[in-house]
């Protein structure tokens, strides 16, 4: 499964409870729709740490790096 | 045109008063039907301005106060609530509920999740927790400050599990606090109290189930900055109405501006009013003295956090509705 999927899968799952695929886009901007507050956000950077083994520094814990499926497959893959 | 100036959260408090007592006996008349207030009273300006307000409506017979110290709560909170009761002349009961929040589990489990973080923590270091990221555009998230015995500050960003347990463990005090005064409310016929200011209510900053929980909210509607005008105006004594505000809820003294809030209350007040009316960013930052993008960061956080904490607001959602009542 490629870092997208991983990505997509586990918002689906755990924050829409659903494996619909059209219900989420890969730019969706996850606070501006609802789909994860300031709280999920931790649950998404704890995810990123256990799954892809990577440390979100506290400079990274902005929009532009975890605000939607596209810019968490951007991190992550800078984090390679 | 409305305009944001140092006047813009004047009131006439003897009529705001006589408005807000009014509404106290008119809804404990029709709508509650119980014949006297229960208050919690933390020490603070918002619980000490409730209890004044309570008194100036129903009388200091009808008013019943709590003092309802932990572990954690300072001298200076304590001392603060005597001399309001003593003022006030109302019936009181002071209960410590260290023995209850040890018996739930709050003590231990707050312990053992800050103990993850930082292994050698014991009981005689002490601890809060501060919000960080709003103010900056990052994504606000909380770190965990402990002291050890010889005044050494450590800091460290705290893990989701940890944050929530420390979090869930705390809120059991004001969840505990509630549950006495429910208590007495009930065995005296009472109605229950509830303390928050504007910028409490608007920005969830309360416990469901815990302090949010109450019959009537007295001065949900004053900006910070009028509670301690009507406080001063009600006459409660300057020691009283000195309070800085804290959250005196972890052993580390506790701003609420780095607990909760991106500002002093002071400036947070004409922030919220500022967005309550309307007012461009570029005005609010004039007015605060900071950056007009600093100033839409925190028109962004007040947005988020009413977002974020709405259902905290929420009566149980429910698939069909049940009954009109």
């Amino acid at each position: 499964m490629s870092i997208e999927e991983t990505i997509r899968e586990y918002i689906l799952e755990n924050f829409l409870f659903t494996d619909d695929q059209s219900l989420l886009s890969s730019e969706d901007s996850f606070m501006e729709k609802g789909i994860i507050d300031s709280t999920g956000i931790l649950e998404v950077i704890f995810f990123l740490e256990e799954k892809f083994n990577v440390k979100v520094d506290d400079d990274e814990m902005i929009p532009e790096n975890l605000d939607s499926v596209k810019n968490l497959v951007a991190f992550v893959g800078s984090k390679a | 045109m409305i305009e944001l100036n140092d006047n813009a959260l004047s009131i006439d408090y003897e009529k705001e008063a006589d408005r807000i007592c009014d509404f106290l006996r008119t809804t404990l008349r029709t709508e509650l039907k119980r014949r006297g207030l229960v208050v919690a009273v933390s020490g603070g300006i918002d619980s000490t301005c409730s209890a004044a307000l309570a008194v100036r409506a129903l009388g200091k017979d009808k008013v019943f106060c709590l003092r309802l110290p932990e572990q954690d709560s300072t001298k200076a909170t304590g001392d603060r609530s005597q001399i309001l009761v003593d003022h006030l002349g109302v019936n009181y009961e002071t209960h410590n509920i260290a023995g209850t929040l040890e018996a739930i589990g709050c003590y231990k489990w707050r312990d053992e999740a800050i103990k993850k973080v930082f292994p050698k923590y014991s009981a005689d270091w002490k601890n809060k927790i501060v919000l960080k990221g709003g103010l900056e555009g990052k994504y606000n998230h909380f770190v965990l400050v402990v002291q050890t015995p010889d005044g050494e500050l450590l800091e460290e960003r705290l893990p989701l599990n940890e944050y929530l347990t420390i979090v869930a463990a705390t809120n059991y005090k004001q969840r505990i606090r509630k549950t006495v005064e429910y208590f007495h409310a009930d065995r005296l016929n009472y109605a229950v109290i509830g303390t928050p200011n504007r910028l409490e209510y608007d920005q969830g900053f309360f416990v469901k189930n815990g302090d949010g929980s109450a019959d009537i909210k007295p001065i949900a509607h004053l900006y910070k900055t009028q509670v301690y005008a009507m406080a001063r105006h009600l006459g409660v004594p300057e020691s009283v109405c000195d309070a800085i505000p804290t959250t005196d809820t972890y052993s580390l003294s506790q701003g609420q501006d780095e607990f909760y809030f991106a500002l002093p209350y002071e400036k947070m007040d004409y922030a919220l009013w500022a967005l309550n009316h309307q007012i461009p960013a570029k005005k609010l930052a004039e007015y605060l003295n900071v950056s007009k993008d600093q100033a839409e960061l925190i028109y962004k956080d007040i947005s988020t956090k009413r977002r974020t904490t709405a259902y905290m607001h929420a009566k149980p959602f429910l698939v069909d509705d049940v009954l009109d009542f």
